[in-house]
């Protein structure tokens, strides 16, 4: 089997939180975002991240990416530790992966020209490079997402979501990395503009052999483009499968009852969706059981007590003591 | 019966680069107990058209045309009038909870003020009110969630009460623009639920805006398909989602990922929104259209037909 | 198909308009074509440009120094010190028979002298501290925090006595102490705007590239609050003209014989009661005419700056 090129190893990330403590000098809180989460990454693969609002999606790659420091475990960069507390590791790291980010017009700056944001990455990480074939670089690349050149000296400001998200594109594989992350990149868009974003993704991904780690709260557009797809849940794995494997055959109850509630475009299937009753545990003070336990329609006693372990069911890898009946 | 009949609806926008043509000659009617759906992407004028209905329009606005609702002509009714309508007779649920409701208030008490002004009750029935309603939302414990403040509840459960807000007085027509649009899958499926169970108990008309075909699917009867500020489309929704008569939504329909059939690639509609800042003089999908022709960019299509309306110079054979 | 429509459609033209570039309006060119559409701002940049020039060049103008004593007119001052053209005192003669036009020029020389470079320095420093304290964050914001309050309550009047007592009273020392009594213009501002800024997504997308903070901070957030830093240092201009006037009109600030508008309204207002009024009227006008100028330059800024307004 060939190497992953990315490995991600029982990450962890916790975030200090003044919230719920008695005294202003006690000692912090942790809101503890992500617990635990492994997966790895093969050349020119898609991996979809879905789950909904604060389940630590974004916490997850922004981690890889080094925005967030992880507080546990590890990630490999084709095999090698990456230490994020060594400034060099993180730059390398950086050349390697990218990111496109949710809001297309507030992740450009507004001050500079299109062409200006595009070059950015190349003076960064290609001081190899003179200003001529820099430029050459960059006019290309914005011509691949299909911007035309008598834009480049405009503000991003002028740019609709849809051009704006391609212009993000352009700067983040301008330096031709060979990991994309993906944070939520059409959930601002309409639907007929995202669809053309994710066709541009998925040519740039074949053209540039790609991997991608894409998250969205769209089962729809994860399963369209993932390969493989991971379901979070307050920061916790509940399930991983291949794409087809997971929408046809869900393991985990919380998959389950997420597949019933996606809308179907179409007034003749009568969409029974399963209603999750119960609250969110609070991320400040997580439950020694299973997290998906509070609003499982399947607990038991054991899900208090006893943290389930990720196994390998049929092609699922499933977190749930239930999963195997 | 007619409730509501908007006629030849148009909003214009004065910025200071020139107007802005939000909608443009819009007409529909809205039966009681009718539940309808407008689709449109951002831009369509689909929220506005909502405002317009109940005079919150933005002060730069410039209406023209007639919203008909009990004789009246809300287009041109006064605020006092228009206080009297909103709420009890139409009421409004907006995208995001959070801001519509007041973080300084209980929400008991932001319940009950309401039906205390409107239907003159005394404080303790307006709580006992209060308590129905909530409990008509599905909130569990309704009586002590009366004393919580709104950000005390969850984003479903903060919907719910803004929902409970719009049925307090009963009114006969809801107009919900995008109230799941904030809110993850499961929860919306909850609330979708509860908002056709209550609509199938009060006989509610639901105007249901929104740019979700999903969610138009498993909630309404009628839809109307906005583009550019312009009506495209006007057809039952399973006529609609089984032969799409327009290109605009055909290419909607395609676009959106289907999660049981990955296919190779998705059918984008090229192009970009278009440009409102100057009234429309042909049809405004066109620069977007697979299937144009000449005479697209010359006129402007109206809306024709029985049953299924559409505002396409093609036959429907003619198109791809 | 028209004329006009094939020529539309032809490879010629595609290949023209494609080589023309768009090239749009930065914008602070926007802003400035914003601001010189506000006829008032225009007006006050204009007679802060006279008031300028004044005190550069109005000395050649004078005939006497502003230290000189004119003996022939001394002692007669309430008959014969008014404005006159004829003995060259154009704004009359103070109540030592000094020159009022020459104490005029050098009060405003002073004035403004101190009112940009010590209002611009400290809002600088104000800004770049806030800027900091934003964007760290932590013990360093805390700390900054803890000395904005602190600040706050050191009465400045008693500050600046104390620090002229020690240090002596020269233009240099007055500078320096308005500067230091106002390193605070800005930080609250600036600090609360990088705030907001450092967690828009540009600058973590900024961050994916490996820049350092200094260039995170310099290159990235600062071009996106310059406007509000430019907004807060038309405020603080005026103001500390202002300070520096209650200062010397109270009889610490600038050290005879060197003037400042502050000072010679002080003097003015205490011969008033003698009937020269021109001793009063000549450094009010100047001084009123540049606090409402600055303030409508910062009126037309604000408008022009302000993004609200902006789509």
């Amino acid at each position: 089997m060939t190497q992953p090129v990315l490995e991600v190893d029982n990450l962890h990330v916790a975030f200090p939180s003044r919230q719920g403590r008695k005294y202003p000098w006690s000692p912090m809180n942790a809101v503890r975002a992500l617990n635990g989460v492994s997966f790895d990454l093969t050349k020119g693969q898609t991996l979809g991240i879905v789950g909904e609002s604060g389940c630590g999606k974004s916490t997850l790659i922004r981690a890889i990416a080094g925005l967030n420091k992880p507080t546990q475990g590890s990630v490999k960069l084709n095999g090698a530790d990456v230490d994020y507390d060594n400034r060099r590791d993180v730059l390398n790291l950086r050349k390697s992966i990218q990111m496109i980010f949710q809001d297309p017009v507030a992740s450009l700056n507004p001050r500079m020209t299109i062409r200006d944001i595009v070059a950015e990455p190349l003076t960064a990480f290609r001081t190899d490079l003179n200003n001529t074939t820099r430029l050459e670089k960059v006019r290309n690349m914005l011509d691949r997402v299909g911007i035309a050149e008598r834009n480049f000296n405009r503000y991003p400001h002028e740019f609709s979501g849809g051009q704006c998200q391609r212009i993000g594109i352009a700067r983040a594989l301008v330096v031709e990395p060979s990991i994309l992350l993906c944070d939520e990149p059409v959930s601002a868009l309409d639907v007929s503009i995202q669809a053309q974003v994710v066709n541009l993704l998925q040519e740039l991904q074949r053209d540039m052999d790609l991997s991608l780690i894409f998250v969205a709260h769209d089962l729809g557009v994860v399963r369209h483009i993932s390969d493989d797809i991971l379901v979070l849940y307050m920061g916790s794995m509940m399930e991983k499968a291949a794409g087809k494997t997971l929408v046809s055959a869900p393991q985990h109850p919380y998959t389950q009852a997420l597949l019933s509630a996606v809308p179907v475009p179409d007034p003749n299937v009568q969409v029974q969706s399963q209603v999750l009753e119960g609250d969110l545990p609070s991320p400040l003070n997580l439950p020694v059981g299973c997290v998906f336990e509070s609003r499982c329609p399947k607990r038991a006693s054991i899900c208090t007590t006893e943290k389930p372990v990720s196994q390998d069911i049929k092609q699922s890898q499933v977190a749930c003591h239930f999963a195997a009946n | 019966m007619t409730l509501l009949s908007v006629r030849d609806l148009n909003i214009r926008f004065t910025t200071g680069d020139g107007d802005v043509h939000a909608v443009n000659n819009v007409s529909f009617d809205l039966s009681a107990g009718q539940k309808v759906a407008l689709v449109g992407e951002s831009g369509s004028g689909k929220s506005q058209i909502a405002l317009s209905i109940m005079g919150l329009l933005a002060k730069n606005a410039i209406v023209s045309g007639q919203v008909m609702f009990n004789g009246n002509n809300l287009l041109a009714a006064s605020n006092d009038e228009l206080n009297q309508i909103r709420a009890q007779k139409i009421a409004m649920i907006f995208q995001d909870p959070m801001s519509a409701l007041n973080p300084y208030m209980k929400v008991g008490r932001q319940l009950s003020e309401i039906v205390e002004l409107h239907e003159g009750l005394s404080r303790r029935d307006a709580r006992i009110r209060a308590i129905e309603v909530m409990e008509a939302v599905q909130i569990p414990d309704a009586k002590r969630r009366l004393d919580a403040y709104p950000h005390e509840f969850s984003g479903g459960m903060r919907q719910r009460i803004v929902i409970a807000m719009a049925l307090i007085c009963r009114p006969q027509i809801i107009l919900a623009d995008e109230p799941t649009t904030a809110l993850d899958v499961t929860v919306q499926a909850q609330i979708m639920h509860l908002l056709d169970d209550i609509q199938r108990d009060m006989d509610t008309a639901v105007l249901l805006i929104t740019h979700d075909l999903g969610v138009v699917a498993g909630f309404c009867e009628d839809v109307m398909v906005l583009y550019g500020g312009r009506m495209m489309e006007k057809s039952k929704v399973g006529a609609l989602f089984k032969s799409p008569s327009h290109p605009y939504t055909r290419g909607l329909l395609r676009a959106v990922p289907n999660i049981h059939d990955q296919t190779g690639q998705l059918h984008a509609i090229p192009g970009s929104p278009p440009n409102q800042m100057n009234a429309p003089t042909a049809c405004p999908f066109a620069p977007r259209c697979n299937d144009v022709i000449d005479t697209c960019w010359q006129t402007l299509p109206e809306l024709t037909g029985e049953d299924t309306q559409r505002a396409c110079i093609q036959p429907v054979e003619a198109l791809s | 198909m028209t004329s006009a429509k094939t020529h539309l459609n032809s490879k010629e033209f595609a290949e023209q308009a494609a080589e023309e570039m768009i090239t749009s309006r930065s914008f602070w060119a926007d802003a400035r074509v914003r601001f010189f559409k506000n006829r008032m701002a225009v007006v006050s940049v204009f007679m802060l440009l006279c008031l300028v020039l004044f005190a550069i060049f109005g000395h050649n103008f004078a005939k006497w120094s502003y230290e000189e004593i004119d003996w022939s007119i001394l002692g007669k001052i309430k008959t014969e010190g008014a404005p006159s053209i004829a003995n060259g005192h154009y704004f009359g003669l103070d109540e030592l028979g000094r020159d009022m036009f020459a104490r005029v020029v050098q009060g405003s020389r002073t004035s403004l002298l101190v009112g940009f470079v010590a209002g611009i320095t400290s809002v600088i420093i104000g800004s770049i501290i806030g800027a900091m304290a934003g964007y760290y964050g932590g013990r360093f914001d805390q700390i900054v925090m803890g000395m904005y309050t602190i600040w706050l309550a050191v009465p400045y009047i008693i500050f600046f006595v104390v620090w002229q007592a020690f240090f002596g009273r020269s233009l240099a020392q007055l500078i320096m102490v308005i500067i230091l009594v106002n390193w605070t213009a800005g930080l609250l501002i600036v600090r609360g705007q990088v705030m907001m800024m450092k967690n828009r997504e540009f600058v973590d997308a900024a961050r994916m590239l490996g820049l350092n903070d200094f260039a995170i901070i310099f290159r990235h957030i600062a071009p996106n609050v310059l406007w509000v830093v430019v907004i807060y240092s038309s405020m603080v201009v005026p103001e500390v003209i202002m300070m520096e006037s209650l200062v010397s009109f109270l009889g610490v600030g600038i050290q005879e014989p060197n003037t400042s508008w502050g000072a010679l309204i002080s003097e003015g207002a205490s011969t008033m009661t003698f009937g020269t009024l021109w001793q009063l009227a000549y450094p009010a006008a100047f001084f009123v005419i540049a606090q409402v100028s600055l303030y409508y330059i910062g009126d037309g800024l604000r408008d022009a700056l302000d993004p609200k307004d902006r789509r």
